[in-house]
């Protein structure tokens, strides 16, 4: 049974508290028992306390999927890329260098690359992900556009991301400031972005926030 | 079935056209419903293949029964005279061709009996030993049976080929080969 259409993934790291709930509830599951297929990344660790979850994006064109020599990431109908087949999974990594995202994990003890597959025997059943289930602030929030649109009004979903030249579109959505308007996020521009201070700018906006930086 | 906007699901990374795109990216779809749609395709097409090769294999066969060359009877081949064979002892010959060579014995005043030389483990000639009421072969202390060419001791599992023979006019004659497995 696929995903429902209109069942949604939203991610807002702005919201996120970095309570781990969502990277215990993940390594729960008893599909991948004992660990976490959820990322909490501290932005600068040094500087703040700032952390941003990241779950599989679900990538239109799935770059992991692209650079597999060994056919083994598949995406379903409903636009999930699943877990490598165990089958055909060879452990050869190229997956977990290739992903923009940087999600594919891989696990040498099993041979076998382990990543988030949107909780798939939950979300098929029409469920929500057990991260978004346990998420206190609501930063991984899994539900209709309707739903966060009335939730976050400050807030506007995105599934356009920038590396360089290329566009990636994917199927979770992450919320950025309704005030941008930004086309996509630039993620390539965060890099090489210092820090000053207690202000982290990784001018990933395009849009006002470039130009204002610009001038 | 699947439809076509499935195929179309996953968008190539410069963002063309299915039909635009190389021929490798149709064989190994990243779609989960193409891929198992292409794994069946390679399973039926294999089996009809296969199925297809059997039966030209069959076919083969016949048409190789009809080509081959056949053997015909075997000659008649004079051994020796009856009186150049004394009682209890042994003369060689070759049969059926030149190369096979074989052991005469006369058991009787008018009882002939031959078998092949070659030992049935590893193609020695045999030594008849008339006293001992055997064929023994040196290579690997094999034993045979004087009487009916059966194995009886060492490594040969298999009897000897039995030559028939025939008296004839003052003269014996191999008839025929007698291969045998047991």
């Amino acid at each position: 049974m696929p995903v429902p259409a209109q069942n949604e993934f939203f991610i807002d790291p702005n919201r996120c508290i970095g309570c781990q709930a969502c990277v215990q509830a993940c390594s729960e599951c008893e599909t991948h028992k004992g660990y976490s297929m959820i990322h909490l990344d501290f932005v600068d660790r040094a500087h703040s306390v700032q952390t941003a979850p990241v779950v599989c994006m679900h990538c239109d064109s799935p770059t992991c999927a692209e650079v597999c020599p060994a056919d083994a990431i598949k995406k379903t109908a409903d636009g999930v890329v699943q877990t490598a087949r165990k089958p055909r999974c060879i452990a050869c990594n190229n997956c977990v260098l290739a992903c923009p995202f940087g999600v594919p994990k891989m696990k040498t003890d099993f041979k076998l690359m382990m990543k988030c597959d949107m909780c798939y025997d939950r979300t098929s059943e029409g469920l929500k992900p057990m991260c978004a289930t346990v998420c206190p602030s609501q930063a991984l929030f899994f539900g209709t556009r309707e739903q966060i649109e009335s939730l976050r009004p400050r807030s506007i979903p995105t599934n356009q991301f920038r590396f360089g030249e290329q566009t990636i579109t994917t199927k979770v959505n992450m919320m950025l400031p309704n005030a941008g308007k930004a086309e996509y996020v630039d993620v390539t521009k965060a890099m090489g972005v210092g820090t000053l201070g207690k202000t982290i700018s990784l001018n990933i906006l395009d849009g006002i926030y470039n130009e204002e930086s610009a001038e | 079935m699947i439809t076509r906007e499935r195929e179309q699901l996953t968008t190539s990374p410069d963002g063309g056209l299915l039909e635009d795109q190389p021929k490798w990216r149709q064989d190994f779809p990243i779609d989960w419903p193409q891929d198992h749609y292409v794994s069946r395709r390679d399973f039926t097409k294999f089996m009809v293949l296969t199925s297809l090769a059997f039966t030209a294999g069959q076919f083969w066969i016949v048409v190789q029964n009809y080509l081959r060359t056949r053997r015909g009877e075997l000659p008649l081949i004079k051994i020796a005279a009856v009186d150049e064979v004394p009682i209890g002892g042994a003369v060689t010959f070759a049969y059926p061709e030149a190369h096979d060579s074989c052991l005469l014995l006369r058991t009787g005043e008018k009882t002939f009996i031959a078998f092949s030389q070659k030992c049935t483990h590893l193609s020695c000639a045999v030594v008849p030993q008339p006293d001992k009421g055997r064929f023994y072969c040196p290579c690997h202390e094999g034993s045979f049976d004087i009487a009916t060419g059966a194995p009886i001791a060492g490594p040969p599992r298999r009897p000897l080929p039995k030559i028939s023979v025939e008296v004839r006019s003052g003269a014996v004659y191999a008839t025929g080969l007698e291969l045998r497995t047991i």
